[in-house]
């Protein structure tokens, strides 16, 4: 086998280095971790339900949530979402101004939700509603308290690429780093629906 | 061999290093730094070992306290904290990190890779998982040894039910050495995914490698749910949360769904890669190629998804209900058909071939029988009425110990013999092998047959003493003085490393003639794995290019590899921090067991602190010029 022409790509080189998938392996190693977290979110959900109507004491469910609150914030994430959406557009295109923008957007509009879930949690315990009150406290807390970590270490993470992109600048070639961050934040945003649905949404059907 | 490094600047990563990277090529620093995935392996094997003697001491503690009726070697209080201890060890400590070392060993080397996809997290998943084992130990200097049983039933695990710290110490331990054990199997998915060698499919992927890629995905599905239930005791244990709290309305027996949802792919997890080892061990000493693998493949692959569905056959007499028993003993049932077609596989393997009986044959023929007979006591205990008599005696741990002891641990013995040259680059002693083999195995069945009947009769298992004329004075007795004899074995096994280690002649790249590409380069594999990169044009991809006739197949051409090596052989750089941050988590387990707040924020900033440090180093590294190798071509992409 003769030497390959040195403009030819041999398959599976593209990278410099063989590789037997296209997929980015950082991307990967998200997707595999994501597919584990939806059994860390899975066993919190099935607890909660699993004790859901179990509270001997109040609060009950229906005496604390406050639907329209929850709502906003919920907006506020998903928008979140799409503001994730054209930060890598923008990425991608060497928009680096409009990159900058969108990802501070993110972990604003994340900031926010986060602000209003420690007013809820603060609003909750004076109404009464403690860790350690009853399993509406204990499951609730925890779940969203679990949630809510998943969003504070998104933010920090978006923050932390926002930072070094004026250490380092970044171009359109940094893009994986930025979409692999994109997928944990879509995905924690994913979990919120259904965590709005099953704890929040049920209760008033 | 002479090889020309060539250091370039850190190649990908998004920034360069803050400190300079450690290059230490020998001593403690350069074990505490490696990204080297065979070094990781070996550091693996060589810690489960280390648990396993404990652990060794544990159950013999256990067999001498049982061997007559009455005895007081053992206070009750301590007895439970060794059955306790042992059965953590073994199945937490020894052997699934048995089986993730031979993996990280020799998953790159079978796919023709040059190390796991991510080399720092590998390093990162070995250092969570030794720190895990450490903390769990220390509790015997810092409080109490866990006594609760290896399942650790909710509401036995509550603090008013259990006051001491030993509880503590299983929870956390257990929570940490999770975590390393699911970044080595993201890590194991992705390297499978993207790192196997040019041509090779996955219908070609060795069925060592194609276990492991069905574990790895099992303990990604599996460990959450434990995560979570070990988390939630504890909550309740630190912060006074009512999970497991009855008399708050709350139901202790979810938690043993979220401990068996997780408690049963474990023993998937567990017996998975030695079905691997066993497919690799038996078709290399019966010179033929491994009957129907594709069959092999999808067994396995079906016990993985089985695996999740059935569970609650730990809990047919917690009182689910006859749906519900029902349902999960056909399972059970079920999930017993690919196991059975297994061994069928290696029987048929083994059936008209050149059978030559190396001591790692011995324990591949051992692990068939051994196992077989577990199978079948699993397929008794699948059934609801005999499980309502069996449950919670000894019957139960004679079955897991055949398919624990006696499958698992057979095969990765049989791995150990099969892989120890390719590993140390000398022999083992094959006469003292066979010396070692003919103790220990017929003293692992001196030690577990006679259980089968003790249980039947009733004794109950996880009990510091049984009463005089029942009958159980013999079966105990027998079993016993089983444990010299297997203790015999170990012993000559332990000595047999150390001969083959110290005075072991030289073994040469393949000397069992074997079949898969790790055996393809030298004993033990260079740092860099393979001089060349290895193509594959076939299944048993090293048996092709040894003997292209006998498998209608064709040699790979020598420069076939030629365009995958022209850049060089990129060798990723040490890094202290994935043992940094390992270290950091263990002061964060102290502290949270010792309601230390201060000092969990401290090491909470620390892993903060380390994370940021590790991702700014990037990969770094270096390339490798391996002489006779292409001339890297001008103007391409380092």
């Amino acid at each position: 086998m003769s030497a390959a022409p040195a403009t030819a790509v041999v398959p599976g080189m593209e990278s410099g280095h063989y590789r037997s998938s296209k997929l980015p392996d950082i991307k990967l190693l998200m997707w595999v971790f994501l597919a584990s977290d939806v059994m860390f979110f899975g066993s919190l959900i099935g607890t909660y339900l699993v004790y859901k109507d179990r509270s001997l004491v109040g609060p009950y469910p229906a005496d604390v949530l406050d639907i329209p609150l929850t709502t906003v914030s919920t907006f506020v994430l998903l928008m979140s979402s799409f503001l994730m959406v054209l930060a890598l557009h923008a990425l991608r295109q060497d928009q680096i101004r409009q990159f900058r923008l969108w990802t501070f957007g993110v972990a604003f509009f994340g900031a926010i939700f986060l602000g209003f879930q420690v007013y809820e949690f603060a609003h909750f315990v004076d109404l009464g509603l403690t860790l350690q009150g009853n399993l509406f406290g204990t499951t609730f807390y925890v779940l969203t308290g679990t949630h809510g970590v998943h969003v504070t270490i998104g933010v920090i993470w978006l923050l932390s690429i926002l930072i070094h992109s004026y250490v380092k600048p970044w171009t359109s070639k940094d893009e994986v780093y930025l979409e692999v961050a994109g997928l944990y934040w879509h995905f924690v945003d994913i979990v919120w629906i259904v965590i709005f649905t099953v704890v929040y949404l049920v209760e008033f059907v | 061999m002479a090889v020309r490094k060539v250091t370039m600047p850190a190649p990908a990563g998004p920034g360069a290093a803050v400190f300079a990277r450690p290059t230490a090529e020998r001593g403690l620093l350069s074990w505490l730094t490696t990204v080297d995935h065979k070094r990781l392996g070996l550091l693996y094997i060589f810690t489960s070992f280390a648990f396993m003697a404990a652990a060794s001491v544990e159950a013999f503690l256990i067999r001498l306290q049982l061997a007559a009726p009455g005895n007081t070697l053992l206070s009750p209080e301590v007895y439970n904290q060794m059955f306790t201890m042992h059965g953590v060890t073994m199945v937490f400590l020894a052997i699934m990190p048995l089986g993730i070392g031979f993996a990280n060993y020799f998953v790159p080397l079978q796919i023709g890779a040059r190390d796991l996809a991510f080399p720092r997290l590998n390093a990162f998943g070995y250092w969570v998982y030794a720190a895990g084992g450490l903390f769990l130990y220390t509790s015997f200097f810092l409080g109490s040894p866990p006594d609760v049983g290896w399942v650790a039933y909710a509401p036995l695990t509550s603090l008013s039910n259990n006051p001491g710290n030993g509880t503590d110490f299983y929870m956390i331990g257990l929570l940490v050495g999770g975590i390393g054990t699911l970044v080595t199997a993201m890590n194991l998915i992705v390297t499978v995914i993207s790192m196997r060698a040019p041509g090779m499919t996955m219908m070609r992927v060795p069925v060592f490698t194609w276990m492991m890629l069905v574990t790895s995905f099992l303990i990604i599905f599996a460990f959450p749910p434990l995560t979570i239930a070990l988390f939630q005791v504890i909550m309740d244990r630190t912060f006074g949360t009512l999970f497991y709290v009855p008399a708050a309305g709350a139901l202790p027996i979810l938690w043993q769904h979220l401990f068996w949802i997780f408690g049963h792919p474990e023993v998937y997890i567990i017996i998975l890669p030695a079905f691997g080892v066993i497919s690799e061990v038996i078709p290399t000493f019966s010179r033929k190629p491994l009957f129907g693998y594709p069959v092999v493949i999808l067994s396995g692959i079906f016990i993985g998804f089985m695996g999740f569905a059935v569970w609650s056959h730990h809990m047919f007499t917690t009182g689910l209900g006859p749906v519900v028993n029902t349902a999960f003993a056909l399972t059970s049932f079920v999930i017993g058909i690919p196991t059975g077609i297994k061994v069928f596989n290696w029987l048929g393997t083994i059936w008209g071939g050149q059978v030559r009986f190396t001591v790692a044959m011995h324990y591949a023929i051992a692990f068939l029988i051994t196992f077989t007979i577990g199978g079948i006591t699993g397929i008794m205990l699948a059934v609801p009425p005999f499980t309502a008599q069996a449950h919670d005696t000894y019957f139960v741990v004679a079955h897991f110990h055949y398919v624990m002891g006696g499958g698992a641990l057979l095969a990765f013995f049989a791995g150990l013999y099969y892989w120890f040259p390719k590993m140390s680059g000398k022999l083992m002693d094959e006469r003292l092998g066979k010396w070692a083999f003919w103790f220990l195995v017929p003293g692992l069945h001196l030690i577990f047959f006679p259980q089968h009947v003790a249980g039947l009769m009733g004794m109950p298992r996880r009990t510091q003493t049984f009463v005089e004329g029942v009958g159980l004075e013999l079966p105990n007795l027998i079993s016993t003085s089983g444990t010299f004899v297997m203790l015999v074995g170990l012993v000559l096994l332990a000595a047999n490393i150390l001969h083959g280690l110290l005075r072991g002649k030289p073994a040469g790249n393949d000397p069992w003639d074997a079949r898969t590409l790790e055996w393809a380069t030298t004993s033990p594999p260079p740092h860099h794995d393979f001089d060349r990169q290895p193509v594959v044009n076939d299944r048993d991809a090293h048996w092709v290019q040894k003997y292209p006739e006998s498998v209608h197949g064709e040699r790979v051409p020598e420069n076939a590899s030629e365009p995958y090596d022209r850049h060089g052989i990129h060798m990723p750089g040490q890094s202290i921090y994935p043992f940094f941050l390992a270290l950091a988590l263990l002061v964060f387990s102290y502290a949270l067991l010792f309601h230390n707040w201060w000092v969990l924020g401290l090491s909470v900033a620390l892993m903060f602190f380390f994370t940021y440090l590790w991702a700014f180093e990037g990969v770094g590294g270096r390339h490798l010029k391996v002489p006779g190798a292409p001339a890297r071509a001008k103007g391409a992409r380092s």
